[in-house]
C-alpha cells in the first residue's frame, strides 16, 4: 500500500527522465545513502554492534564496495554493450600495478639513448586515476578484436589478456620495482594530507569513490552512449543503419568499462590488499566479477551491487551459520558444504530468473504497485 | 491522395547486378525515386526486392551499376553514408533494440542528432541535459504521431508485433529521413494493424514530405498508397510506372499468376 505512485505527477521532461522517478524509490535510496554514509561511522565510532571489531567492515564491507566498483566496470562491457569479457582480473592488475609505479615512481631507462624517463612519485589519488586511464587505453588495444569477432570467440580473446598480464606481472619485475619476493607494497595513502588508514577511513573513501563512479556510469547508460552499447548489444545491424558507429560504441564501452575496473583493482591493492602479489588478480578474479554481473542482472548498475554483495557475503553467512547454530561440523565440511549450497543457489536462480536479481526486483516493485490485487 | 510536387529525383539506380556466387539476385536492374513520392517495390517471393533496398542503404554493395543519392553517384553505399545521408529503413522481420524500451528505441534513432561528448553525458548537467531533453521533445512528438503514447515505457519485446512494427516506423522517423525504405511494414499484420499502417504511411509522406519506398505484397494496400510501383521478377525489372500501368501490364499478371511453358 504504501509503494503507490498515484498523484505523483511529472510536468517536466526532466522529471520523467530522473534516474528514481517514483518517490518511495528516492526515500529509500535516501535512507541506504543515509545508513552508509552517516549510520555506518557512527556506529563504528561507538563500538556498537555489530561494529565492535572491525571484521565487519575490513572484511565485508571494504571488499564489497570494491568489487562493487569493479562489477559495475564489468556491466558496462557485458550487460550494457554485450561484449563477453573474461580478462577482467588484468584489467584490475593493470590498475593496480601502473597507480603502484605512478605512486612509487616510475623510472625507465633509455640507455641507447642517453636518457631516462622518470616521473617523480605521484599523490595516490592521481596514481589511481591515472591507474584506471591505463587500463582504459589498454581496454581499448584489447577491444579492437571485438570489431572482427563476437560472443565466445571474443570472450577467448579477452581470456588472452588475463593469462598475458598474468605473466607479465609476475615475470616482469620492472613493475613490481625489483621486489624479489613479487610482492609489493602500496605507498601510504595519504589524500591531500589527510591520512587513509583505520578500517573506517578505508571504508569512507570507497564509498565515496563507488557512489561517484555509480552516479557517473548510470548517468552515461541513460544517455546517448547507453543507448548506442544496448543497440549494439541487442541488434548490431540495426545500429549501424541508425547512424550508430560499431568502432565507436564498442571501444567507449572497452575504455569506459576498463577504467572503472582500473581503478577498482587500484583501490584493491591499495586500499583493501596493502600488500600484494599477481595471483591477486588472476583468472578466479575474472570469473567472480562475470558472476556477480550475471547473477545481479545484465545491464543493471543496481545489479551490480546486489550481485557483488551475493557472491561476496553469501559465503561468508553460510560459513557463519553452522558455527552459530552449534552444529559439531568439521572446518573442511563446512567448506565443501559451502561450496555445494553456493554452487546449487547459484543454479537455481539462473534457472528461475536468469535475468539476475535486478529483473526480480523490478518484478517485485511492479507487483507491489498493484498489491494488494493481482492485475 | 497527394500528388509528388516535383520531380526532382532523389535516388537514381542505374544498371545495378548482385550476385550471390551463382545466385543472380539482381540484374541489370534501373529505377528512380523521385522526391517527395510514395514508391512502390513488388514482386512475388525471391525477386530480389528486398535484396535491392539492402543496396540502397549500403548492406550489399552491388557488382555493377551505380546509385546516385542527393546528385552523388557511388558504385555502392556504405550504411553510414546511406544514415548520413538520410536514409532509415525498417525491416521485414522487426529489427528492434529487444532489451530496451519503446522510447529508448526512438531516441536511439536520434544519435546522429545528438553531439555532446562522453564527459558531458557523464555529468549530464547543463548542455548535455538540455540536449536530452531537447530530443526527448522530437521523440514524443512522433510517440504522438503514432499513437503508442501507453506503450513507450514498455520493453519492447514485451508488445505484440503490430505494435513493434509501429515502433521501429518511430525509430526510423527519428532520423526524420529523405528517404525512408520499408520492408514489407504490413507483413503479418491483420486488417485493422494494416489500414493504421496505410494511415501513417500516407501521413509521414504528406506532414514530413517524406520520400517513401516500400515494398509489400498486399496489392490493395500497394495500389492505394503509392505514387509507383516497380515490379521485379527472377532479379529483373518487368514494369514500371502508376499502379494502374502496372495491373494491366500483361508481364506483371503472368509473373504473379505464372505461365504455362
Amino acid at each position: 500500500m504504501l509503494y503507490r505512485e498515484a498523484g505523483q505527477f511529472k510536468t517536466t521532461y526532466a522529471e520523467d527522465m530522473a534516474i528514481f522517478p517514483i518517490r518511495q524509490d528516492r526515500i529509500a535510496l535516501g535512507i541506504l545513502l543515509g545508513i552508509a554514509f552517516i549510520g555506518v561511522p557512527l556506529l563504528a565510532d561507538f563500538d556498537i554492534w555489530p561494529f565492535g571489531s572491525d571484521y565487519l567492515l575490513r572484511a565485508i564491507l571494504l571488499p564489497f564496495l570494491i568489487l562493487a566498483l569493479a562489477a559495475i566496470g564489468v556491466n558496462i562491457l557485458v550487460g550494457y554493450c554485450g561484449q563477453i569479457s573474461l580478462g577482467s582480473g588484468a584489467f584490475m592488475a593493470i590498475g593496480a600495478y601502473s597507480a603502484y609505479k605512478l605512486g612509487t615512481g616510475v623510472h625507465i631507462p633509455l640507455t641507447w639513448l642517453d636518457f631516462a624517463i622518470s616521473i617523480p612519485p605521484l599523490p595516490v589519488l592521481l596514481a589511481i586515476l591515472l591507474g584506471g586511464l591505463t587500463a582504459a587505453v589498454v581496454g581499448i588495444l584489447f577491444g579492437i578484436p571485438s570489431l572482427r569477432i563476437k560472443g565466445l570467440y571474443l570472450a577467448v580473446a579477452t581470456l588472452a589478456a588475463q593469462f598475458f598480464f598474468d605473466w607479465v606481472f609476475l615475470r616482469v619485475s620492472w613493475f613490481t620495482n625489483y621486489a624479489p619476493s613479487g610482492s609489493v607494497n602500496a605507498p601510504t595513502l595519504d589524500f591531500f594530507g589527510l591520512n587513509v588508514g583505520t578500517p573506517i577511513e578505508r571504508y569512507m573513501l570507497c564509498l565515496i569513490f563507488v557512489t561517484a563512479f555509480a552516479v557517473l556510469v548510470k548517468n552515461l547508460v541513460r544517455g546517448n552512449l547507453g543507448r548506442q552499447w544496448m543497440a549494439i548489444r541487442d541488434m548490431d545491424i540495426a545500429a549501424e543503419l541508425i547512424g550508430i558507429r560499431p568502432l565507436y560504441a564498442k571501444l567507449t564501452a572497452f575504455a569506459v568499462s576498463s577504467f572503472i575496473i582500473g581503478v577498482a583493482g587500484a583501490l584493491w591493492a591499495f586500499v583493501y590488499l596493502g600488500s600484494w602479489e599477481p595471483l591477486a588478480f588472476s583468472i578466479d578474479r575474472s570469473l567472480q566479477l562475470l558472476f556477480m554481473v550475471i547473477i545481479g542482472g545484465l545491464g543493471s548498475i543496481m545489479g551490480s551491487f546486489v550481485g557483488a554483495a551475493f557472491i561476496l557475503i553469501l559465503p561468508i553467512l553460510l560459513n557463519l551459520i553452522p558455527t552459530q547454530l552449534g552444529v559439531p561440523l568439521s572446518t573442511e565440511t563446512i567448506t565443501h558444504l559451502e561450496f555445494i549450497i553456493f554452487g546449487s543457489l547459484i543454479c537455481f536462480l539462473l534457472i528461475k530468473e536468469p535475468h539476475g536479481f535486478a529483473r526480480l526486483i523490478s518484478i517485485g516493485k511492479e507487483k507491489l504497485r498493484l498489491w494488494p490485487f493481482p492485475y | 491522395m497527394r500528388m509528388p510536387d516535383t520531380s526532382e529525383t532523389l535516388l537514381q539506380v542505374e544498371g545495378v547486378s548482385l550476385a550471390f556466387g551463382g545466385v543472380k539476385a539482381l540484374r541489370d536492374v534501373s529505377f528512380d525515386i523521385r522526391k517527395g513520392e510514395i514508391r512502390a517495390i513488388i514482386g512475388p517471393n525471391g525477386a530480389g526486392k528486398t535484396s535491392m533496398l539492402n543496396v540502397i542503404n549500403g548492406f550489399y554493395h552491388p557488382n555493377h551499376g551505380a546509385i546516385t543519392f542527393k546528385g552523388r553517384t557511388r558504385a555502392e553505399m556504405q550504411p553510414f553514408e546511406a544514415s548520413r545521408g538520410g536514409i532509415a529503413r525498417t525491416f521485414q522481420n522487426v529489427a528492434l533494440f529487444k532489451g530496451m524500451s519503446a522510447l529508448d528505441n526512438i531516441m536511439a534513432g536520434r544519435t546522429l542528432k545528438m553531439r555532446r561528448g562522453l564527459l558531458w553525458q557523464m555529468l549530464r548537467y547543463g548542455p548535455a541535459l538540455a540536449e536530452e531533453i531537447e530530443h526527448r521533445h522530437r521523440v514524443e512528438e512522433i510517440i504522438d504521431f503514432l499513437e503508442i503514447e501507453a506503450i513507450r515505457k514498455v520493453p519492447v519485446a514485451r508488445l505484440p508485433y503490430g505494435l513493434q512494427k509501429r515502433v521501429e516506423l518511430g525509430r526510423a522517423l527519428a532520423m526524420e529521413p529523405d528517404l525512408l525504405l520499408l520492408d514489407e511494414p504490413m507483413a503479418g499484420m491483420n486488417l485493422e494493424e494494416k489500414e493504421d499502417m496505410s494511415r501513417f504511411i500516407i501521413d509521414v509522406n504528406n506532414h514530413y514530405g517524406t520520400t517513401i519506398a516500400l515494398i509489400e505484397h498486399d496489392m490493395a494496400v500497394v495500389m492505394d498508397l503509392s505514387h509507383r510501383v516497380a515490379v521485379l521478377d527472377h532479379g529483373v525489372k518487368i514494369a514500371d510506372g502508376t499502379p494502374n500501368e502496372v495491373k494491366k501490364n500483361q508481364g506483371v499478371i503472368d509473373a504473379y499468376l505464372g505461365i504455362a511453358h
